[in-house]
């Protein structure tokens, strides 16, 4: 620390204790100690010859302690908090694995023969679009995170947050998607993907308004009964899946993003 | 040396009150009006909020904790006003325990603790302490690392009350937090209330009368979405006579002045 040290004298009378030394020389010799190892060693070294009774007390302690001490073992080293929770809901998982089974089983349902007496659709096209959608809106709509009510009223609720719930959902379902598109051979992953983005993006959109989870239900009701019906009752490739539509869902997906970009900040507001 | 207190905890505060509203509407559901025209000040210090069931105590809470806008009305906290879009800043000093809150089963308490201390943007580095002291304070230590789904109800409940305390916040919020305590825990649970309503504005909704006598510097009485009294749990007890119905001072109080309210669904 500094270049000057405690005399011999001044550390034997700070030694001896009692009223020699005044208390702000004590003070300033217990700081300067604190930081001077060459101090504390000449203190450490007078100390049995000076005051025995302070060297049998500090041995009596360490005995009594040795024990203990020996005992104890260090906390366990804390790992940082989880990425995951960050990212994915907490509670997504088993929606995230329903996710998972329906790809199954529509893959089952392809592989079976044909479902339609057509046979011309796969059944995984017609999930492909909606499924990220649920995905996304299982990861934080109200109903489905028992902890939304805690989730509601913090800081991080908000925008950001929605979106990385969604985009982790979205990791775990676009690829399974993918690989069972690649294993069947019957679907282009442009086919259904910009589709599938649109949808999730205006649902977020909607979501800003009515809550994500209703929007992601009306959604999938509409998919349903204006799409996926009389394309298993007709067996046609759906009009809106057709490669030359794809403008048309980029353009939804542009109009989802830009509204939800617009609404920012209604996902962090209070409930009415 | 590092500064051992913050700036922001010794800025001069700049508000009156840390909870005020001015003729409050909130809603609760589509129709109901839960809290009709409530007008109220509330500084630092435990407050207790009596009121008997369907009073609308949940639904000012969830106000409080900007979970709900208000419909009507002023409501200001911590000197910012609420329903206004930037709440970022001010979420980051509530604390919140809902009644029936829900929480991940397969976490552990310290995760738990933790992940909420991440949404309520706890600065990465004084995390695990933050969350040790709060387990700590609520007597959790030594399950810190059981998984919540098999903790008791009353152990649940001291999480949430961890979850709540963890960010230190200014404006702490518990909606029945003494509901499945024991008794030896419900005291522990007073003496903390004391000590937090030292430098921090707590309200507590309950309707156990005794639990405000034993904890709270100050009663709220509510009605019907309406404030009835405020005062010391002396004015309370006060407030009842030897004719009023009650095992105790505050209990006749407490009958004596909502003995005026309507009770829509008949006595019971």
């Amino acid at each position: 620390m500094s270049a000057e040290h405690a005399s011999a004298g001044l550390i034997g009378a700070y030694l001896r204790g009692g009223s020699d030394l005044p208390a702000d020389t004590v003070w300033a010799l217990e700081a300067h100690l604190e930081g001077c190892a060459p101090c504390r060693g000449l203190l450490a070294t007078a100390v049995p010859a000076a005051a025995p009774d302070v060297a049998a007390l500090v041995d009596s302690v360490r005995a009594a302690l040795g024990p203990q001490l020996d005992a104890a073992r260090p906390a366990p080293v804390r790992r940082p908090l989880a990425w995951r929770p960050a990212w994915a809901a907490p509670a997504v998982v088993p929606w995230l694995l329903t996710a998972l089974a329906v790809v199954l089983l529509a893959l089952a349902l392809d592989s079976s023969g044909p479902p339609d007496p057509h046979g011309q659709v796969s059944p995984l096209l017609l999930v492909a679009p909606v499924l990220p959608l649920c995905a996304a809106a299982a990861a934080w709509a109200p109903g489905l995170d028992p902890a939304h009510e805690l989730t509601a009223a913090t800081p991080r609720s908000g925008l950001p947050l929605l979106l990385r719930r969604t985009a982790a959902a979205l990791a775990a379902v676009v690829p399974v998607l993918l690989a069972a598109g690649a294993l069947t051979g019957e679907m282009a992953a442009a086919q259904w993907l910009l589709p599938s983005l649109a949808f999730t993006t205006t649902a977020l959109a909607l979501g800003s308004v009515v809550g994500v989870g209703r929007a992601a239900a009306a959604l999938v009701a509409v998919w349903a009964a204006a799409v996926a019906a009389p394309v298993w009752a007709t067996g046609r490739l759906p009009f809106v899946l057709r490669p030359e539509q794809l403008p048309g869902w980029a353009l939804l997906f542009a109009l989802g993003a830009a509204t939800v970009f617009a609404r920012r900040r209604a996902y962090a507001a209070p409930r009415t | 040396m590092p500064r051992a207190v913050s700036a922001a905890s010794v800025a001069p505060k700049t508000h009156a009150w840390e909870i005020r509203a001015e003729g409050l509407l909130v809603r609760a559901g589509r129709k109901k009006m839960a809290v009709n025209g409530l007008d109220l000040a509330l500084g630092t210090g435990a407050h207790g909020l009596l009121g008997p069931n369907g009073a609308g105590k949940t639904t000012l809470i969830r106000a409080l904790a900007t979970v709900l806008r208000p419909a009507g009305g002023e409501l200001e906290l911590l000197g910012t006003p609420a329903g206004h879009a930037e709440l970022r800043a001010l979420r980051r000093r509530i604390g919140y325990l809902p009644q029936d809150f829900g929480y991940y089963r397969r976490f552990t308490v310290r995760e738990f603790v933790e992940y909420m201390a991440w949404l309520k943007e706890v600065p990465k580095a004084e995390i695990p302490g933050a969350v040790q002291r709060a387990v700590e304070r609520v007597g959790l230590a030594d399950r810190a690392d059981h998984r919540m789904k098999t903790l008791s109800g009353g152990m649940v409940r001291r999480a949430g009350i961890a979850q709540a305390i963890v960010n230190d916040p200014d404006l702490l919020l518990l909606d029945e937090p003494t509901a499945g305590l024991d008794p030896a825990q419900r005291l522990r649970f007073r003496e903390l209330l004391q000590e937090l309503g030292r430098d921090t504005c707590v309200v507590v909704s309950t309707h156990l009368v005794e639990d405000v006598a034993a904890a709270c510097s100050d009663v709220v009485l509510f009605a019907d979405g309406r404030l009835v009294f405020q005062g010391t749990p002396d004015d309370l007890a006060a407030a009842g006579g030897p004719e009023h119905p009650g095992d105790s001072p505050l209990e006749r109080g407490y009958s004596a002045l909502l003995r005026h309210t309507e009770q829509p669904g008949g006595i019971w």
